[in-house]
């Protein structure tokens, strides 16, 4: 019997390995949730579509060598309802979200473009709000939005609004960051309270009926990073910042990049009080829920203590921990530690967290 | 978090790992099966199994309210959210469960006005809230969710809202107990018993278990501590030679029920003649449906649904699997015809389900054995 469980096993596992192949029919809001439709449709259709080495990473952005220089590049769009919620809105993640995923390329964010699609009748203090909005995150990220387009659609067509933005930075020539570059002993860090920014979101939206002090934690990132790199560059492996999809998600591509198992300790990862409240009730686990201005740092063991100090050190990281480590097994899984004392697989989100019956 | 954490406490759950494991007579495998689906998430979520002995295994029961419903049902609930005035109601976890063509999600993505709920009472408001719409709620779950869709029917009818009605599927947990009690071949134990189903039907309708089959039942909690102690108590039960039921839950679940939420039921709702049960089949008189009082309300009877009948595949073996005959990887289409993107059988649809995180996990399904280090 021991012999068919292996040859089954055997043969799940070969498939997994292979590159997934978009087939379905429709898009569902799965596909737009950071997690395994999202994989799917991303390595399936656009990876095979536009295959080339800079994409081939699937980083938060691409790398670039043009004319001698190390650029990054990037884009996101920005579809969030409301527009405005606590702790931010959507003018001020757009700037945020770019300038972030430039910065977990190891790039200093220099210049970002923005696109709007604006809905016909929308409030025009509304968008006065959001481009000064705009204009203050830029200010504080230290980069300039430099050129923009405008669309209007009809009535009923865009939720109010919706922001493209593109960024451009400079590689820091210490960053050396990769996913295939983790290795089983390395540890991993967090960089704050995880979970704020969805459940602000989800609260906000008010069809809970619940009430909770949390706001949004949008802020730029490059501070950290600048400060991880400053502290421990060569032993920095890797850098993600856990938006859609959560720290899981995040934590299972680095464990699929690196062919290993990451361990996390369940417990050591900082959740305020409030969302884990928030989410017991919801039946969501916050390890699955977006961070806007939270990074996943994995670096060699002997740089973890001073990683630590300099994300504590810098505006923004004064809650970091580390959270777990990197083992050879299981290889491309995360296994959680739980504060119960047990253990579990944390996988991929599958569709959107959607609240369960029971 | 207050009340929760002392729920949740490794210590104490490592003096109950010891305690149950001294209670396992040597040489001997116990098969303890949780009913409720909630349970199996509290034993995944936070890694139950590695408090206990190698020789007590927990098998996943049919009490995952999303797993049974089979497609047929759910292509019936998607034929009505099609019709062009409808908004269709739902639970969360129900959007993703694929009937025989799709799920609630993806007709969504085709144009149906799908929204999930909390409870039916926001599907009410939504009702008020758009008289010119038609308003449907599916409902599912066992007498757990039943008592608060009477409650929404009975408030419609109060308010005459005519705009509103239901497609019931409730179903009832004693029927399928005693189904897989009755086959020939189980190789159960002792049964841990639902805890929030309890809060509603009581414990006495467990009796049964151990006046005819002479097996323990522990109503349970749903913390981590709260299963542990369960546990305890079935081993208890059966190095000492007895097979009651028990309660655990006593800060919530009450010997008699809730009895006005029975009578709430008995208003509302009458037995259906037999329902079919994803991966079980027909089992009769183990669902609920709308009573003639309440007619006026029933989806059923307003649309003309289809009543599609999907049969499960000749080759799944989610009966076999639930009562700890074969393992998943031995059923003949799991991980072929069955896989969590395309799944047949209730084992396979909740990603709790014992073949889901078995195909999902593979020989990690169960850290215990192998990753604890």
């Amino acid at each position: 019997m021991a012999d068919l469980e292996e040859e089954v096993l055997a043969r799940i596992e070969r498939q997994r390995k292979l590159r997934p192949r978009f087939r379905d029919d429709r898009i569902t809001m799965a596909h737009g949730a950071g997690g395994k439709a999202t994989h799917t449709l991303v390595a399936g259709l656009f990876e095979r579509a536009f295959a080339n080495e800079a994409l081939a990473e699937l980083a938060d952005a691409a790398r670039l060598e043009i004319a001698g220089l190390n650029l990054a590049m990037t884009t996101d769009a920005f579809v969030v309802r409301p527009l405005r919620f606590p702790g931010g809105s959507i003018g001020e993640l757009a700037v945020n979200g770019t300038v972030n995923d430039l910065s977990m390329a190891g790039a200093r964010p220099v210049a970002l473009t923005a696109s709007f699609v604006l809905e016909e009748g929308l409030d025009a203090d509304v968008l006065r709000a959001e481009a000064a909005a705009m204009a203050e995150a830029a200010r504080a990220a230290d980069v300039a939005v430099v050129a923009g387009d405008t669309k209007v659609v009809e009535r009923g067509k865009a939720d109010g609004m919706y922001i493209s933005t593109s960024g451009l930075g400079v590689v820091d020539p210490r960053a050396q960051l990769s996913g295939r570059s983790i290795r089983p002993g390395d540890r991993v860090l967090c960089s704050g309270y995880v979970g704020d920014h969805g459940t602000a979101i989800m609260l906000a939206r008010g069809d809970l009926d619940l009430d909770a002090d949390v706001v949004s934690d949008t802020a730029p990132l490059w501070p950290l990073a600048k400060a991880l790199l400053e502290a421990v560059a060569p032993a920095l492996r890797v850098m993600r910042d856990p938006t859609r999809g959560g720290v899981a998600t995040v934590l299972n591509e680095l464990a699929a990049d690196g062919d290993v198992g990451v361990v996390l300790e369940e417990d050591k990862v900082p959740v305020r009080s409030a969302v884990k409240g928030a989410c017991e009730i919801l039946g969501i686990d916050p390890m699955y829920v977006a961070n806007e201005g939270k990074l996943l740092a994995i670096v060699a063991p002997d740089a973890a203590d001073a990683a630590l100090a300099a994300l504590r050190s810098a505006s923004g990281g004064e809650h970091a921990a580390l959270v777990g480590e990197v083992a050879e097994q299981p290889a491309g899984m995360v296994l959680v530690r739980t504060g119960f004392g047990g253990t579990r697989i944390m996988d991929m989100l599958i569709g959107d967290p959607l609240p369960r019956i029971c | 978090m207050k009340f929760v954490d002392e729920y949740r406490d490794a210590e104490l759950a490592r003096g109950l790992g010891a305690q149950i494991a001294a209670l396992a007579e040597p040489g001997r495998h116990y098969k303890v099966m949780e009913v409720c689906g909630g349970h199996t998430h509290t034993i995944y979520k936070h890694g139950i199994e590695a408090h206990l002995p190698e020789s007590v295994e927990l098998v996943h029961g049919p009490g995952c309210p999303v797993c049974v419903i089979p497609m047929g049902r759910v292509d019936d609930g998607i034929a009505i959210a099609k019709r062009p005035n409808v908004i269709f109601t739902c639970f969360g976890d129900m959007m993703r469960v694929p009937g025989g063509d799709g799920s609630l999600l993806e007709a969504k993505a085709e144009g149906a006005d799908v929204r999930f709920v909390y409870s039916p009472l926001d599907a009410l408001k939504i009702a008020r809230e758009n008289p010119d719409r038609e308003v449907v709620f599916y409902a599912i779950g066992f007498e757990t969710t039943a008592p608060s869709t009477a409650l929404t029917l009975m408030r419609a009818k109060q308010e005459g809202l005519k705009n509103f009605s239901v497609m019931c599927n409730h179903v009832t947990i004693v029927p399928p107990l005693k189904a897989l009690l009755e086959s020939p071949d189980l190789r159960l134990d002792a049964f841990i018993g639902p805890g929030h189903v309890s809060t509603v039907v009581g414990c006495r309708p467990y009796e049964f278990i151990p006046r005819d089959y002479g097996q323990p039942v522990v109503v349970a909690g749903f913390e981590p501590l709260d299963l542990l102690q369960s546990i305890f108590m079935i081993m208890r039960q059966l190095s000492e030679g007895r097979a009651e039921v028990e309660n655990q839950y006593g800060r919530v679940v009450f010997w008699e029920g809730n009895p006005r939420a029975l009578d709430v039921l008995q208003e509302v709702f009458v037995l259906r003649p037999h329902f079919e049960w994803r991966g079980l089949g027909f089992i009769s008189q183990s669902a609920l449906s709308l009573s003639d009082a309440y007619a006026d309300w029933d989806a059923e009877l307003r649309y003309d649904v289809p009543g599609v009948r999907v049969a499960d595949p000749k080759a799944c073996q989610c009966g076999e699997v639930l009562k700890g005959v074969i393992k998943p990887w031995e059923c003949k289409v799991f991980g072929t015809a069955c896989t969590p993107e395309t799944p047949i059988g209730t084992c396979m649809v909740s990603s709790e389900g014992a073949c889901a995180a078995y195909y999902n996990f593979g020989r990690f399904a169960k850290p215990k054995a192998r990753a604890g280090a």
